[in-house]
C-alpha cells in the first residue's frame, strides 16, 4: 500500500489538486480506499487525515468499503428501468447469490446500483469496473459473468 | 406561453459534419482580433448547451476582461443528467472539434491551460481522449498557439456538472457549490477567471467560427438561435442522439419520435419538466417555452407517472450534495412525502405541502440542483395527480 501510494504520488504531484487521481489510483488497485490508505496518503502528500477522508468519502465511485474484484454497477434511471432493469437485477442476484450491496464469498463480485450511466438509448446497461455493457438482456448478461469467472481472482 | 410560432422540426448536421477542416477553422479564427471572435460568437447568439443557456459569448467576453496572471477554458463534459449522453458522442466522434472550440476560448481570453473534466462513468474513453489531446497539441505547436489541454477525470458525483462544485472537485475537494456570485468568470479554478462550457457549446463556438454567426443565426427562433443536440430514450422506437434546429412544439417532435401512444413527454431530464399530451401543441422546446440541456425522454399510456417520480426524487436524494439543509432534508421528505400519499398514510392535500416544500426549495437551496427539484416534483404532480395518489 505504501508503495502504490508513494507512486500514484510521484505520477500526479503532491498538491491538494492531485488527491483525487491518487485516490482514484489507489480505488482502481485495491477497489477501495481504506481508511488506513486515506492516513498514508495525508502522510504522503502533508495534509491532515481529515481532509483526506473528507474528498474520499463525498464520490460513489471512491468506495471505502472493501469490494469485489469486479464491481458491478447496474444503471437504476427509469429509461433502464422500463427496459427491463429488473430482470436484469434479478438474473444477476441469481447468477452471484447476493443481494444489491453485497459482495460474493470469494471477493469476485460486488453487486450495486448507481445512477444514470449516459447509455438511456440502449438500456438496460451496466459497469463492470470501468466497462461498460449495454442493452443487456438474462441471457447476454449470464455469458458476460461466465466470462469474468474464468478470469483468476 | 408567450404566443409564439413554433418552427417545423428539422435535422441539422453541424456537430458531427465531418468537413470541417478544423486545423484551418483554427488557423484563420487566431488570425483575426480576439474582439472580433467574442462579437462573432455574441452576434450567433449561443446559449450555453449544458441546460442553464447562458450566452457562450458574455461568458467569454466577461473573463477576457478580466485582469489576471492566469486564466483557464474547462469543459464540462461531466453530463450526468438522467437521459443525457450526447456529449460523449461528440467526444468520441468529434473530439478535434470541441478541442478547437477550447483552443479558440483560450486564445480570446487569454488562458493556456485548459482541462477536460469527464465524468467517472465514461472512464473507458480515457485513453482514446487522451491521445486524441496529444495529437491536437501537435497541431496547436503547428499554429504557434501555447494552448494545452490536460484531462481530468470525475468519479460518479452527479453535482459535480455544477459549474463551482466541478472546480472544487479538480482542486481536490469535496464537490460541493460555491456561493455565487463571484461567478467563474471572475473566481473560477484556483480562484482565477475561468470559462467553463459544455462539450456542446465548445463545438458550436468553433463551427460559429466556421461558418460565421449569420449561418447559425438563421437557425432557431428569437430567443433560442441554432440548433441542438438531443438524446432521446424511453418509449420511441427511434432513440438516439439527433442534431435538431430548436423552436419546434413538443406535438412535432412527438410525431417524430413517439410511438403513437406518447403520454408525456420529460424535457431537460430529472431537472427538468414534464410536459403532459394536452400541452404538446403549445410547448415550444427552447429557452421560450421548455429549455432542455439534451434529454428528451418519452413516456406511453402504459407507464406509472409515480415511478418515474419516485426515480427522480430518489436520484435527487442520492445526489444531493448534503451541504446546505433545504436541498438535503427538502429530497428526503419529498420522497417519504409521496410513498406516504400513495399507501395512504397522508391525505392527498398532503401532496399541496409538498408542493409547497419544493417551492421553499426554489428560492433557498444554494445551487441548481436543489433549486431544480421543483421542476419535475411540481410538473409531474400538477399533471397526474389522480396517479400519485391511486
Amino acid at each position: 500500500m505504501k508503495e502504490l501510494i508513494k507512486d500514484l504520488a510521484d505520477q500526479h504531484g503532491r498538491t491538494r489538486e492531485s488527491l483525487l487521481p491518487i485516490l482514484q489510483g489507489i480505488v482502481k488497485k485495491e477497489r477501495r480506499v481504506s481508511e488506513e490508505a486515506m492516513s498514508e496518503v495525508a502522510r504522503e502528500l502533508d495534509m491532515s487525515a481529515a481532509l483526506v477522508y473528507g474528498t474520499a468519502t463525498f464520490y460513489s465511485f471512491l468506495d471505502t468499503q472493501p469490494r469485489g474484484k469486479y464491481v458491478i454497477r447496474l444503471c437504476r434511471t427509469i429509461t433502464c428501468d422500463m427496459k427491463g432493469k429488473k430482470e436484469i437485477l434479478d438474473t444477476l442476484k441469481q447468477l452471484l447469490k447476493i443481494n444489491l450491496g453485497e459482495t460474493t464469498k470469494d471477493n469476485r463480485f460486488s453487486l450495486l446500483e448507481t445512477n444514470c450511466l449516459g447509455w438511456c438509448h440502449k438500456g438496460p446497461a451496466m459497469l463492470i469496473n470501468e466497462e461498460a455493457y449495454t442493452e443487456l438482456t438474462p441471457d447476454k448478461v449470464s455469458e458476460i459473468i461466465d466470462e469474468y469467472m474464468k478470469n483468476e481472482i | 406561453m408567450p404566443d409564439i410560432k413554433s418552427k417545423k422540426l428539422k435535422r441539422v448536421d453541424l456537430i458531427f459534419a465531418e468537413d470541417c477542416n478544423y486545423k484551418e477553422v483554427l488557423k484563420k479564427t487566431l488570425n483575426r482580433s480576439r474582439d472580433e471572435v467574442v462579437q462573432e460568437i455574441l452576434d450567433s447568439g449561443l446559449r450555453g448547451r449544458g441546460g442553464a443557456g447562458f450566452p457562450t459569448g458574455l461568458k467569454w467576453k466577461f473573463t477576457a476582461q478580466e485582469e489576471s496572471d492566469e486564466k483557464f477554458v474547462v469543459c464540462n463534459a461531466d453530463e450526468g443528467e438522467p437521459g443525457t449522453f450526447k456529449d460523449r458522442e461528440i467526444l468520441l466522434k468529434v473530439p478535434f472539434k470541441v478541442f478547437g472550440g477550447m483552443a479558440v476560448c483560450g486564445y480570446v481570453i487569454g488562458a493556456k491551460e485548459g482541462y477536460v473534466y469527464l465524468r467517472g462513468e465514461y472512464e473507458f474513453l480515457k485513453e482514446d481522449i487522451q491521445k486524441q489531446i496529444d495529437h491536437f497539441h501537435k497541431t496547436l505547436d503547428d499554429l504557434g498557439l501555447d494552448f494545452r489541454i490536460k484531462l481530468l477525470l470525475g468519479s460518479g458525483a452527479y453535482i459535480c456538472g455544477e459549474e463551482s462544485a466541478l472546480f472544487e472537485s479538480m482542486e481536490g475537494k469535496r464537490g460541493e457549490p460555491r456561493n455565487k456570485p463571484p461567478y467563474p468568470t471572475q473566481n473560477g479554478f484556483r480562484g482565477k477567471p475561468t470559462v467553463i462550457n459544455n462539450v456542446e457549446s465548445l463545438v458550436y463556438s468553433l463551427m460559429i467560427c466556421d461558418l460565421g454567426a449569420q449561418k447559425f443565426q438563421e437557425l432557431g427562433t428569437a430567443d433560442s438561435r441554432g440548433s441542438k443536440v438531443f438524446s432521446i430514450s424511453g418509449d420511441t422506437p427511434i432513440s438516439g442522439i439527433y442534431e435538431l434546429e430548436l423552436g419546434m412544439s413538443l406535438a412535432e417532435f412527438v410525431e417524430e419520435f413517439g410511438d403513437g401512444d406518447t403520454k408525456a413527454v420529460q424535457v431537460g431530464g430529472a431537472a427538468g419538466f414534464c410536459v403532459p399530451r394536452k400541452k404538446f401543441n403549445d410547448t415550444i422546446i427552447g429557452f421560450e417555452g421548455v429549455p432542455t440541456g439534451g434529454s428528451m425522454m418519452l413516456f406511453n399510456s402504459s407507464r406509472s407517472m409515480y415511478n418515474v417520480l419516485k426515480n427522480y426524487v430518489e436520484f435527487f436524494r442520492e445526489e444531493s450534495c448534503g451541504q446546505c439543509t433545504p436541498c438535503r432534508v427538502g429530497c428526503q421528505q419529498l420522497l417519504k412525502g409521496i410513498e406516504a400519499v400513495k399507501r395512504g398514510d397522508q391525505p392527498t392535500t398532503y401532496l399541496q405541502t409538498l408542493l409547497k416544500l419544493t417551492e421553499v426549495m426554489k428560492v433557498t437551496a444554494k445551487c441548481g440542483l436543489g433549486q431544480s427539484v421543483a421542476n419535475s416534483f411540481s410538473s409531474i404532480v400538477d399533471n397526474f395527480k389522480e396517479e400519485m395518489i391511486y
